[in-house]
């Protein structure tokens, strides 16, 4: 087992100019290593909890589709590279949860990004990521780049 | 925290616990344990998910891949204990249709 990489979270409140207010942010700002996932989704998701979010989203929803868009921040964003971050902002207003993973890298086309299909072979090893965020979330968007996701998840 | 736990039941079948999660950063922990019994001439491979929280993708894959690799050899996969949520993960996916997934791992031992 690893031992906990103690991420560091900073607070922060950022203006949301469609409701004329300002809205509670945490963010982290992660290395690019897959070890540093499953602290980071705790970190997210225990926040969330915190402020309101419930049940199956809180639990499962949320934890894989931001697992999910970490490794693909990490491993098809960063490479991987030691010199790159993955910064993750997740923003709470009354009725959602927004959660952005934003790479480094020089992005991934945004049209493939549309409406992604399980692979036709079922024993495929891979393909299923972009799927299943699309299927656990409320709403997805992407950047123009294509190196950042937003995922939005109602309180209920 | 994740980890794996690997014992064999009197009828021989390798039962590998998930504690945690099985994902990106642990899946090839996996494949070693599963590599690790064939290697001593287990073909009957349980995968129990009772105390699992959550799998994601690369999780998902190495699951299929680890079936296929057992099935080429003669032997056969089979997962248990899946809560709801993880069942969701399968069927969303439509692996539901690919493994023999049972409640219980006494229920998948018995019906290897």
């Amino acid at each position: 087992m690893t031992s906990p990489m103690r991420l560091s979270v900073q607070r922060s409140d950022v203006l949301l100019p469609e409701a004329a207010c300002t809205a509670p942010r945490i963010s982290l700002r992660l290395p690019s290593e897959l070890r540093v996932i499953e602290e980071a989704v705790d970190v997210v998701a225990q926040h969330c909890e915190a402020e309101g979010l419930c049940g199956r989203r809180a639990r499962f929803q949320l934890r894989v589709a931001l697992c999910e868009a970490l490794a693909n921040a990490i491993l098809y964003g960063n490479r991987e590279d030691a010199s790159k971050h993955v910064d993750v902002h997740v923003t709470v207003t009354d009725p959602a949860f927004t959660v952005e993973v934003i790479d480094e890298g020089s992005g991934y086309n945004p049209v493939s990004f549309e409406a992604p299909a399980l692979p036709d072979d079922l024993e495929a090893a891979g393909g299923r990521g972009l799927f299943l965020i699309r299927q656990l979330v409320d709403h997805v968007s992407f950047n123009d780049r294509g190196n950042a996701i937003c995922m939005v998840l109602r309180r209920a | 925290m994740m980890g794996f736990s690997v014992r064999k039941d009197a009828s021989g079948v390798v039962v590998i616990g998930v504690a945690g999660q099985l994902i990106v950063a642990n899946r090839h922990e996996l494949k070693e344990k599963v590599a690790e019994a064939v290697s001593f001439g287990s073909r009957k491979i349980l995968i129990d998910f009772t105390d699992t929280g959550y799998i994601d993708s690369s999780g998902l894959g190495a699951l299929v891949s680890l079936a296929k690799k057992l099935r080429e050899s003669g032997g056969e996969l089979r997962l248990a204990g899946l809560n709801e949520d993880l069942r969701t993960l399968f069927e969303l996916t439509k692996l539901d249709t690919l493994f023999t997934i049972t409640a219980s791992p006494e229920e998948a031992i018995q019906g290897f």
